[in-house]
């Protein structure tokens, strides 16, 4: 019997888990202090054949930092020495806040944003936005400067699609929120 | 560059009766999104207020998004080998299937809240019923694009009510803009004659079910924001999905398109 021959038989296929631990390296490219992976938008690594894919879903539709980091993936794995990668969008299911991690969200404090408070995701509904009117289930961010919860809206929209922009109404610094979708 | 996501042999969307009026339903929900995308970038930089300009671009950002899905999309049932940026780019106005209303010009910060408003009170519904659709494909984008435009709606609803519900000066122009775009508002509800197959199929909403959610909107903001519902029918202007614009699209195209044109298959 003789070996098959393929013309990708030597080279080596890093484990999914390690090819993991490699693109947690790869920064945010708005966001430097958290990681893609700590964003929680790569969302499968495995290898099909003798290609790498890694399945990575966007955060928001428009938002131009996912081309930037398809090509950041391609660049940090060829340099660990990948040499076929396929790198694909995946909508489904669509991207939430409330896969940033603990330890993630605590870096984004420490940097200056605060983090997503779960739960307060907009359904755009008159019921939710009754409730709010109404002084019910609309949490307010604590400040990541100082610490103090009297915080207010100064718009829902921020520097990048991913954040609104608040304003402390203590130390009177305005910092930027990690909205939740 | 990212590869797409395998086309699903499986997806009604692709089946061939339905390919022509799937084609031309998906170009006006993508080109709704594009022009009106396009149409807000326009007030980037320029804005009244620091707020409100890094908003708009953000929305429009979030549209140019869609479109580029749903145009995307479109190329593929159409399965000529169009990108979402040929369709984009290099077709005439007489190509394109969006509504009336998102051509019209920005003019003043009412018209543009209000038309914002009239369309995002469409859109959000729009989304949710699409996102049940018998199409794995459609839905997903449904699913996607919906969590954002539920933000835009906020806002543009916030602002309506503010702005209605504010000084005399900011109530007379929201109530003059409600009006100049009232006749347009109607169109965003009706369907074109291809479209009964595909709501048979459960590929796309019935615009009746998504209207009558739009209506609910509509009163319920203009009554908080002590604006009158104009008397007049809300679709005596139309025929956008039959490519039947108004002067403002070729104008718009121009700009858009010019790039593309004057240095065919230019890249960054």
């Amino acid at each position: 019997m003789t070996a098959p021959r393929t013309t990708d038989s030597a080279a080596p296929r890093p484990d999914p888990a390690l090819v993991r631990d490699w693109l947690s390296e790869v920064p945010d490219p708005e966001i430097p202090v958290i990681s893609i992976t700590d964003l929680g938008i790569v969302r499968d690594v495995a290898w099909e054949e003798g290609t790498l894919v890694v399945r990575v879903t966007p955060t928001y539709s428009g938002c131009p930092a996912t081309s930037v980091i398809e090509m950041e993936i391609e660049r940090h794995l060829a340099e660990r020495g990948v040499a076929s990668l396929r790198v694909e969008r995946q909508l489904s299911p669509p991207w939430t806040t409330d896969w940033i991690g603990a330890e993630a969200r605590e870096k984004l404090r420490a940097y200056g944003i605060a983090p997503p408070i779960d739960g307060t995701a907009s359904d755009g509904r008159l019921a939710a936005r009754a409730a709010r009117l109404a002084g019910g289930g609309n949490a307010s961010p604590a400040c990541p400067r100082c610490g103090s919860a009297r915080t207010e809206e100064v718009s829902r929209f921020g520097s990048t699609p991913c954040k609104a922009a608040w304003r402390c109404t203590d130390c009177l610094e305005p910092f930027d929120y990690f909205k939740c979708i | 560059m990212a590869g797409a996501a395998d086309p699903r042999p499986g997806d009604p969307l692709f089946a061939p009766e339905h390919r022509d009026a799937a084609f031309d339903w998906l170009c006006g929900l993508g080109d709704g999104a594009l022009i009106l995308g396009h149409r807000l970038s326009e007030w980037c930089g320029k804005a009244p207020a620091l707020e409100e300009d890094i908003a708009l671009a953000n929305v429009a950002l979030d549209l140019i998004g869609h479109a580029e899905m749903w145009l995307a999309l479109a190329g593929e049932v159409e399965g000529q080998g169009r990108s979402a940026d040929d369709l984009a780019y290099l077709r005439d106005a007489l190509r394109f299937r969006n509504p009336l209303l998102v051509e019209l010009p920005n003019r003043d910060m009412a018209v543009t809240t209000m038309r914002q408003f009239l369309f995002d009170a469409w859109h959000l519904p729009m989304l949710h019923a699409l996102s049940e659709s018998a199409s794995p494909r459609l839905a997903e984008i449904a699913a996607k694009a919906r969590k954002e435009v539920a933000y835009h709606l906020e806002r543009s609803q916030d602002l309506v009510i503010r702005l209605g519900d504010g000084t005399e000066e900011s109530h007379a122009r929201m109530q003059t803009a409600l009006e100049r775009l009232w006749p347009y508002a109607g169109e965003l509800c009706q369907p074109a004659p291809g479209d009964a197959a595909l709501v048979e199929a459960g590929l796309v909403p019935d615009m009746a079910a998504v209207s009558a959610t739009w209506q609910e909107i509509l009163d319920e903001t203009l009554r908080e924001a002590t604006l009158e519902r104009p008397e007049g029918r809300a679709d005596v202007q139309n025929g956008g999905r039959k490519g039947r614009h108004s002067e403002h699209l070729g104008f718009l195209l121009a700009e858009m398109q010019f790039l593309q044109r004057a240095y065919p298959g230019a890249e960054w």
